[in-house]
């Protein structure tokens, strides 16, 4: 069997020319339409400083995977097109012997493309206190200026929330001012729960014993919503609830209100602190 | 090779059957829906919900658990085991609990409030109070999207003629009579759970009951 292929019909013509015409026209087309279109419409939207950077971030993830999905899906339908098997017969192709220069430009621009996103991403995390996400108890980096601190305390099936600045109300509804800096204290009392704080862009671990820190500025008056994110049992589901981003007065009388209403149920509280361990305390207890 | 054949269907064959076994089995031993009783003479639509909680459902009501606690409604004078209640929309539910069991303490004790009924309170023994001792608790009954919270107190250690295993009589035995009433709104179905960790033995004592549709939680269906 010859490794040689037959000669048929007119010259083959130069194949990578066309394909990379076609793949940059298409790449051409495709940018801006996807960080200006598509990229604003991105989840989880702009409800917060947090929020608005996940936009960001997707839209360039998503900026640099256009080119390469582009590539892959053209050079599929190339493929299939010019080099589908003719009839009248079974050809066999020309060896392939390899092409160091394509292979070398693949390996090297692929590799940029994850370093520099893996760069990108660890910028954005440490410019962006964490860009919303629980960064433990002792945060790298931390917002300047004033923090309206917030406990949220996960337990099989709920989520309620603790003002520790408002003597310590617990309440099961989570309310915000807007334009003001949020610090999150995230626990549980019982298993590993996730706080997820939607259109936030808020998810932190919820981890009995741990003290689990994500920052956040709402910038939108809007409903928001929470949901558990991790796995915990019967009712996991169907541990959600809505929370509300309000204007600062609105705050303040909520807030008032809150005291007011659980005054006699804030005496029996535990004092505030950032961990509890109620119980049983241990397996099968 | 043909036994060999005969040897793969027949034990394909003999899984297909226990599988269905299986399903079947699980698909008939769904928990009930019980209908709450209309009560006349109310402002509104009412109807009434007559439950009682104990240490030990017993085997007569579930014979594969007999030990694990659970909750257990009135239905024509008969103690059933369900959890899954249907009311109409729109109307006022009366709930009466009959609590047999002992204290467990809640795990936050910020649900000793009573959130979301009528008046804000419940009637403890008679007694209409807004909270109990987070200590005393001994289950809830809490359906979260409605907003309803009613913590329900433990019966003393030292009560005599406590109950062991259900169904148990309120009229000789031992136990705490908690009554409330909550307000539904719009049709839907909406979980219920207790949140006190009771179910002793198991995963921080919320596994076995805590997590099995029929004992602990259940469904309101608004209708």
């Amino acid at each position: 069997m010859s490794s040689e292929a037959p000669a048929v019909g007119s010259p083959e013509p130069d194949h990578l020319r066309r394909f990379g015409t076609i793949w940059l026209i298409a790449t051409l087309i495709a940018l801006p339409l996807v960080i200006f279109v598509l990229g604003p419409e991105l989840p989880p939207g702009n409800g917060s400083d947090a929020a608005s950077g996940q936009v960001t971030d997707n839209t360039v993830l998503l900026a640099m995977a256009t080119p390469v999905l582009l590539m892959v899906v053209i050079y599929l339908v190339y493929a299939i097109i010019n080099f589908r098997q003719p009839k009248g017969g079974m050809l066999e192709g020309p060896a392939v012997r390899g092409h160091a220069r394509i292979q070398t430009s693949w390996i090297l621009i692929t590799g940029a493309l994850v370093l520099s996103l893996a760069v990108y991403g660890t910028v954005r995390l440490e410019t962006g206190y964490g860009a919303g996400s629980g960064s433990g108890p002792k945060p790298l980096t931390v917002p300047s200026g004033k923090k309206l601190q917030v406990q949220v305390i996960a337990q099989q099936w709920a989520f309620t929330y603790r003002y520790p600045s408002y003597g310590g109300v617990e309440t099961t509804h989570l309310e915000l001012p807007v334009n003001e800096e949020v610090e999150f204290h995230v626990t549980s009392l019982d298993v590993i729960h996730s706080f997820w704080a939607y259109q936030l862009g808020v998810k932190a671990d919820a981890n009995p014993g741990v003290d689990n820190i994500a920052f956040v500025k709402p910038t939108k008056i809007q409903t928001f919503e929470v949901h558990c994110a991790e796995l915990c049992g019967l009712w996991h589901g169907g541990m959600f609830d809505h929370g509300r981003v309000v204007s600062g007065a609105d705050f303040e009388t909520w807030i008032h209100e809150q005291q007011q209403t659980f005054a006699a149920t804030t005496k029996v509280l535990p004092p505030y602190a950032l961990t509890y361990a109620p119980e049983p305390t241990e397996r099968g207890h | 090779m043909a036994r060999k054949l005969t040897g793969v269907v027949a034990a394909v064959v003999l899984l297909g059957v226990l599988i269905g076994l299986y399903i079947s089995s699980w698909a008939t031993n769904t928990v009930p829906s019980i209908a709450a009783t209309p009560v006349s003479g109310g402002a509104g639509p009412t109807t009434s919900l007559t439950l009682q909680t104990v240490a030990a459902v017993g085997p007569q009501l579930s014979p594969n658990h007999p030990n694990w606690v659970s909750y257990l409604v009135k239905q024509n004078g008969r103690w059933v085991r369900s959890t899954i209640f249907t009311v109409p929309a729109n109307s006022l539910v009366h709930v009466t609990v009959y609590q047999f069991d002992g204290n467990s303490g809640l795990r936050n004790p910020f649900l000793s409030a009573v959130q979301g009924t009528v008046g804000g309170t419940e009637m403890l023994d008679g007694k209409a109070v807004t909270h109990i001792n987070p200590e005393e608790a001994s289950h809830t009954f809490v359906v979260p999207q409605l907003g309803v919270f009613v913590p329900l107190p433990g019966v003393p250690e030292e009560a005599k003629n406590a109950c062991e295993v259900a169904p148990c009589d309120p009229s000789t035995m031992a136990h705490r009579t908690i009554e409330f009433t909550f307000r539904t709104g719009k049709k839907g179905r909406f979980r219920w759970q207790c949140f006190v960790p009771c179910a002793a033995g198991t995963y921080f004592n919320f596994g076995g009951p805590m997590q099995t549709l029929g004992y602990m939680d259940g469904f309101i269906n608004v209708v």
